[in-house]
């Protein structure tokens, strides 16, 4: 295992100028950012980096695997209920139902909530859930070797299905009104601006943490392997590598992140409904990684913080029309930045230093299957919906 | 190299996080949290103006029904200015948009009370959207004005409930149709808190009034397909159609009824999510012939009424309608400036002491603020659809009615809440 997690070494000087980035990224994040500002702007930030973390996610299956992860709604749901349920339980005190149920007509708690009282088993499955799930699924749609447009459309039926059934089982989901008006978390109020701080904190190391861990693994051989099971399954099947274990590694390490943020997002706004694990927030995630840049894992976060801000900045300044705003600001990102913000920028760069924008040297010293294109400079080609080649 | 340097940057990146996160205070008394409370400042007040937060869905699936109940609000605005204003200063409404989305309303709630720190809120629509802001103006301890009839057993301290509870609309509505002999009803319902509330209600009712119950159905919102429903409802003979349908549905739902030919004469379908905003959008020569359950009516003669109608109009449109939800969000905006001018402060709870037992002749009438739950009196009553998009009323209360969210004058009710 740590063979195949070695990757191979980066330029020195690339690698320096990289830490350098990740320095001030911290410095922004962690300093800059909480004195900055205010304590509603930073708890909609701490909310964005919750986005961010699922756009990370989505970025290692979509950017560097090729899965068009459309329905990661369900992960993000599936970790959010999970704290939901803890702290609406929390909320209720032993013996006592959640007030919900109540109204519902739910005169006993039903088996499945009795776990999620404990925090020690509501965190862990805000995970494991999700992974098993991912899993699971992963296993047999990849195993039919089901891909392209056809796995993005059995996500996007999944997120549909799910908030389906959230709404129709009210009594034990909170129905469309989902699950809110939590007032603790072990033992700390919500709504203290001290305590929102404290979760921003929380939120932001979570995401510096992560990034580094997808960071070390798209750059590991199983990342390599990742990129060219994208590019070229076909061949990498032909050279011995199962391209189903592949997949579904990549799969449920986005769906992780995905039902990790979930959970980290409900404390935060105070709130998980149906709206949010549907396939519109399901395509909003995928769109904040598109705009920022797919195949660059700094370039999925900054997209999604970006979008997000943009449609808060934008539904505040224009409460009627930022619809209109928001949909032209990403028909001009796909039609004249299909890179992303990522793959504008380096453009401009190049342009400034007189360099080619697409490298495709493709060499690679460890002789694995190489792809025909760097991770890195992925989002200098179309972005194609099916992400297949 | 790498892995060492990952780590080593790793460990004081969660460090640091861990440090900073540690800074939290545990829950206290001392959580004087209150943006509308601090320095001494008034929420809402700068300068000559007082700003108020409007923040109801500009966009998504319930727009079509918010932004007549925005536009309401803003037309109260003005005339509350009009007529010099709020303790002399002009009231300034900020606009928000809800998105049809929960956690947005939470999210503009919490902006409107921090970042513009406005006085009050009007706002929401859906159940689900007062259920996600209530905890934002219960730990601000910031006020809101919600607009809509819903299904009761609910009395948040910083909430004031313009619209009907379930005693001043659902409970009459059944008088209604006890009185007129409908003893088997078929429920049609949304699948979500107020209709499944609502209906729980009615089971409640029926069971002591010797009403039979020979159907329950849910749709999710927006469904359009109503065939097997239809069928079973004439499968099951009932004599009326309790309807709690919300939106889109309620077009789908009254058109295959009509082409399963059944009529209002046959088979009287009762809604009480129905008004004259849905009728025009289904379609007057649809739902000609049945009957629904509101507090107001476009045709409700008051002096009021005939009012706010001609400024309504005059303001928006000769072409345009008022309904129910409207009247109430318009009712919110004049209580709410005649609460602040009475207590001669914005300040909360200022405003929460003037508004108990504060009265206001509202186009439906006479209402009386409640000041223990926070509802308002309300004159139920039931109305038919005329063939020109009109509700004409055929019956009422007599008087406005107390109102009872927790239903706890009602011996049947024991034990819903």
């Amino acid at each position: 295992m740590s063979l195949l997690l070695r990757g191979p070494r980066a330029a020195p000087r690339r690698s320096r100028r990289w830490w350098l980035g990740f320095g001030l990224a911290m410095i922004l994040l962690l300093v800059v950012a909480p004195l900055a500002l205010s304590a509603f702007r930073l708890s909609l930030l701490s909310k964005y980096l919750c986005f961010a973390i699922v756009a990370l996610g989505i970025d290692v299956a979509w950017g560097y695997g090729g899965m068009l992860t459309l329905g990661q709604g369900v992960f993000f749901g599936i970790g959010g209920y999970a704290m939901g349920m803890y702290l609406k339980l929390h909320e209720a005190g032993a013996g006592h139902l959640p007030d919900f149920m109540s109204w519902s007509g739910v005169e006993k708690l039903p088996l499945v909530w009795k776990p999620f009282r404990y925090a020690w088993v509501a965190l862990p499955a805000a995970i494991l859930l999700p992974v098993a799930v991912a899993v699971g699924l992963g296993y047999l749609i990849f195993r039919q070797r089901v891909r392209g447009a056809y796995f993005a459309i059995l996500c996007q039926a999944l997120a549909a299905a799910f908030a389906i059934w959230l709404v129709g089982e009210q009594g034990l989901t909170g129905g469309t009104n989902g699950l809110t008006n939590f007032h603790e978390l072990f033992g700390f109020k919500l709504s203290d601006p001290a305590n929102q701080r404290s979760l921003y904190f929380v939120v932001a190391g979570t995401l510096l943490g992560l990034f580094l861990l997808a960071r070390a693994l798209v750059q590991s051989r199983y990342g390599r392997l990742l990129v060219a099971v994208r590019d070229g399954e076909d061949r990498v099947r032909f050279l011995g590598y199962n391209p189903l274990v592949v997949k579904t590694l990549a799969f449920a390490f986005s769906a992780a992140l995905a039902g990790l943020a979930g959970a980290l997002f409900v404390p935060v706004v105070g709130i998980i409904s149906p709206t949010l694990v549907d396939v519109v927030p399901s395509l909003e995630l995928l769109i904040g990684v598109a705009v920022g840049g797919r195949g660059t894992l700094y370039g999925a976060i900054i997209g999604a913080v970006a979008v997000n801000w943009a449609k808060t900045g934008l539904s505040e300044h224009f409460a009627s029309g930022w619809l209109y705003f928001q949909g032209a600001l990403f028909v001009l990102v796909i039609v004249y930045a299909p890179g992303g913000l990522v793959g504008l920028w380096r453009k401009g760069r190049d342009a400034v230093l007189g360099r080619r924008t697409s490298r495709t040297d493709g060499t690679d010293r460890t002789g694995l299957a190489v792809p025909a294109v760097r991770p890195e400079t992925a989002p200098a080609r179309r972005v194609e919906l099916t992400g297949a080649p | 190299m790498r892995g060492r340097r990952f780590r080593i940057l790793l460990a004081p990146t969660l460090g640091v996080c861990l440090l900073a996160a540690a800074c939290g205070s545990k829950s206290s008394s001392t959580g004087t949290t209150g943006s509308t409370t601090g320095g001494g400042a008034l929420p809402g007040v700068s300068g000559n103006t007082i700003k108020v937060g409007d923040l109801h869905s500009l966009s998504g699936t319930m727009a079509i029904s918010e932004v007549t109940v925005k536009n309401a609000e803003l037309l109260a605005i003005d005339q509350v200015n009009a007529a010099g204003g709020v303790l002399g200063k002009q009231v300034v409404p900020v606009v928000e948009d809800g998105q049809s989305d929960w956690p947005t309303f939470a999210e503009k709630s919490q902006k409107l009370i921090s970042v513009d720190k406005v006085a009050v809120v009007f706002g929401g629509w859906t159940s689900a959207s007062r259920k996600a802001m209530l905890p934002v103006y219960e730990s601000n301890k910031a006020l809101l004005f919600y607009p809509v009839q819903y299904e009761g057993l609910e009395a948040s301290p910083y909430i004031y409930y313009m619209g009907a509870t379930t005693n001043q609309q659902i409970v009459p509505a059944l008088d209604y149709l006890k009185a007129q002999g409908k003893t088997k009803l078929f429920l049609v319902g949304s699948d979500y808190v107020f209709p499944k509330t609502a209906n729980k209600e009615i089971k409640a009712y029926a069971k002591a009034n010797g009403i039979d119950i020979v159907g329950e159905e849910y749709t999710p919102l927006g469904a359009t397909e109503y065939g097997t429903i239809i069928n079973k409802i004439t499968a099951a003979k009932p004599t009326a159609v309790f309807n709690t349908l919300n939106g889109d549905s309620n077009v789908a739902f009254f058109k295959q009824l009509r082409s399963a030919q059944v009529t209002p004469q046959q088979l009287p379908v009762l809604s009480v999510s129905v008004a004259e905003q849905e009728v025009a959008g289904i379609g007057a020569d649809v739902v000609a012939g049945d009957l629904v359950s509101w507090n107001y009516y476009q045709t409700t003669n008051t002096p009021e009424s005939v009012a706010f109608v001609k400024a309504y109009q005059a303001k928006y449109g000769a072409d345009k309608v008022v309904d129910d939800p409207m009247e109430a969000a318009f009712t919110g905006v004049h209580l709410w400036a005649l609460a602040v001018a009475k207590a001669g402060t914005t300040n909360v709870e200022a405003v929460k002491a003037a508004m108990a037992g504060l009265t206001y002749q509202a186009p439906e009438g006479l209402v009386t603020v409640d000041g223990d739950n926070h509802h308002i009196t309300k004159t139920a009553r039931i109305g038919l659809i005329s063939a020109t998009g009109q509700i004409n009323e055929v019956a009422n209360s007599g008087g406005p009615i107390k109102p009872d969210p927790f239903l706890k004058s009602y011996p049947w009710a024991a034990g819903l809440s």
